[in-house]
């Protein structure tokens, strides 16, 4: 198991080496010169060389990747033009809403999926699983974004019982933030639990047609056991790399639904970056959720071979 | 073995009518619209269906009906040329690391790992960081997002199919490594890259919506789902058709493509038979 965790730890830190070099591969040589791109037309010359000279772009590209690289393992990201602050304490004061947005949007996906998926499988082919599995096929067609508008003209429209957007902060009280980030969690999860309830179902289904569940049936064992004892510890496994496979895609999607409901996390910190031209803080933003995304499937990945002796020892 | 009949095959059939029905929209939107998809009037803005406007009106005026067929070139051109980047790179990349294996496979396959780490989104944000948004940053962010998944599944055909019997046999026979890829490898690794590309499409559709949406993808007034999207939220209140048909055409679109290739890999698939 060493072994496994030691390979899989240097294959993550190699991933994570590629990660940074195309974040700074986009950002600092695609452009040419990054710095006229921040100044844009109306810079003049002079302050655009004073730009270059600051962000220390008249070095060779390897010496500022490699500085750039060490400030960022210290937590440096660089320092936001348009805010003048540290790019790490934008992302930090960001994260209280993009991460109880992206969890919330996990606990929606897992307590719907997992057992709709496990309720399909047990009624294969009967009214209950086709119509889980048309549920869920509308679920993976339909956009997030406009799930959230949906959402939005029904309970807020409509109804009235939820403002459409906005968040005060957790600062107002646990209450009120959780009613701002229920229904842009809602919105985010349904695409992801669709995909999960079809996973789980396939899992589940997978198990049941093993011999040891035959034979557990034919010396009589109830179906709630079999389904509960002898079923779910096997299939929850790749349940549970797909549904922690999602996680990060959930990092990516509030992005988006940051923007229908007017969050202030870190989608609308690197849009409103793009705007500003502040190439470090969407540097630094896609930078962190890229590596979230990659620690996140590496977790996934060592989690899978705890759960399953067989992955290891491959 | 069974013969598998497609038309009988249910979520095929229905999944292709459907493709088929967008297919030839966005065919005759090339020809014909029932309005000028571009013509404002302010007398008709934020109309709900009516003879005139069988899908409403925008905040410009604009006739949705013609926006949403127009809407329909741009969502199959990105998603066509998205589905091709990603394909294209993905199974060169996974064919040079299924075959030549060693450190070049395992130095390939942690740059996938990387680029698995950028989801369109993401990748959109860092190029329209750089580059002006438009269709052109949306092909390249949803096409990057694919990479992945074709690398890895050319590269998985690829260690099994070079130990299988034909392809020993061809290179005992003198073939030399560039022939046994492309004429004897690929060709067997195609049937799954096939299903991989026809399930990204509705996924690469999803994308483009999303990029427009926020901004990052197709900019105005060329026709865009996602756009259309992204211009109804300030006139939910007042006109919430003008939310519920473009977001119906996507979700409809992505539902028949998805149904498409769920029957597509059912069919293909010999397990089903």
């Amino acid at each position: 198991m060493q072994r496994y965790v030691a390979r899989r730890v240097a294959a993550l830190a190699a991933t994570l080496l590629f990660v940074s070099a195309l974040v700074f591969v986009v950002v600092r040589v695609l452009p040419g010169d990054p710095a006229a791109l921040i100044m844009g037309t109306e810079g003049s010359r002079e302050a655009t060389e004073r730009l270059r000279e600051s962000m220390g772009l008249n070095r060779p590209l390897a010496v500022q990747y490699v500085d750039w690289l060490r400030g960022a393992l210290h937590g440096d990201l660089g320092r936001s033009i348009q805010y003048d602050l540290p790019v790490g304490q934008l992302i930090v004061t960001r994260l209280p809403v993009t991460l109880p947005l992206a969890l919330l949007a996990a606990l929606f996906m897992t307590l719907t999926a997992i057992p709709l998926g496990i309720y399909a499988a047990t009624h294969h082919r009967r009214a209950g699983d086709y119509l889980t599995m048309i549920v869920s096929q509308f679920g993976i067609s339909v956009p997030q974004f406009w799930s959230g508008l949906l959402l939005i003209l029904f309970f807020s429209v409509s109804l009235g019982w939820v403002r459409s957007g906005g968040f005060d902060g957790w600062s107002a009280g646990l209450g009120p933030a959780l009613r701002s980030l229920v229904l842009p969690a809602v919105a985010l999860g349904v695409f992801q639990a669709a995909v999960l309830v079809r996973a789980t179902r396939s899992a589940v289904l997978d198990v049941l047609r093993e011999d040891y569940v035959r034979t557990a049936r034919a010396k009589g064992v109830s179906e709630r056991r079999v389904v509960g004892k002898h079923t779910l510890r096997n299939a929850l496994i790749p349940v549970v790399t797909v549904a922690g496979l999602q996680l990060g895609q959930l990092m990516a999607g509030a992005i988006v639904l940051e923007s229908v409901f007017a969050l202030p996390g870190l989608g609308r910190l690197a849009l409103g970056a793009i705007t500003a031209r502040d190439l470090p803080v969407v540097q630094g933003v896609t930078l962190f959720v890229a590596t979230c995304i990659v620690v996140i499937n590496f977790a996934v990945d060592l989690a899978y071979g705890f759960l399953d002796p067989r992955i290891r020892y491959e | 073995m069974t013969r598998r009949r497609p038309l009988r095959h249910v979520t095929f059939t229905l999944g292709a009518a459907i493709t088929l029905v967008l297919l030839v929209t966005a065919g005759l939107s090339l020809v014909y619209t029932p309005a000028d998809p571009l013509a404002m009037s302010i007398a008709a803005r934020l109309q709900g269906p009516t003879g005139a406007h069988p899908f409403g009106t925008d905040h410009f005026g604009r006739d949705l009906l013609s926006r949403i067929m127009t809407g329909a070139v741009t969502s199959l051109a990105v998603g066509v040329i998205a589905v091709g980047i990603g394909a294209g790179v993905g199974v060169s990349l996974g064919l040079a690391s299924g075959w030549v294996g060693g450190w070049i496979d395992e130095t390939l396959m942690r740059l996938v790992d990387a680029v698995q780490g950028f989801p369109a989104i993401l990748s959109a944000l860092l190029f329209t960081a750089v580059f002006s948004p438009g269709m052109f940053v949306s092909m390249v962010a949803i096409g990057i997002a694919f990479v992945p998944a074709f690398a890895r599944l050319t590269r998985g055909s690829v260690l099994e199919l070079r130990e299988r019997e034909f392809v020993v046999a061809a290179r005992a026979l003198g073939g030399g490594e560039a022939r046994l890829v492309l004429r004897h490898v690929f060709p067997n690794a195609l049937p799954p890259l096939m299903v991989q590309a026809t399930t990204s499409f509705p996924v690469a559709i999803l994308a483009e919506a999303a990029l427009a949406y926020l901004g990052l993808g197709t900019q105005p007034p060329h026709p865009s789902w996602g756009l259309m999207l992204r211009e109804a939220q300030n006139f939910l209140s007042f006109n919430p058709w003008f939310a519920v048909f473009p977001g119906g055409a996507i979700a409809v679109t992505v539902l028949g493509l998805n149904l498409l290739g769920d029957g597509l890999r059912d069919l293909l698939d010999p397990r089903t038979v």
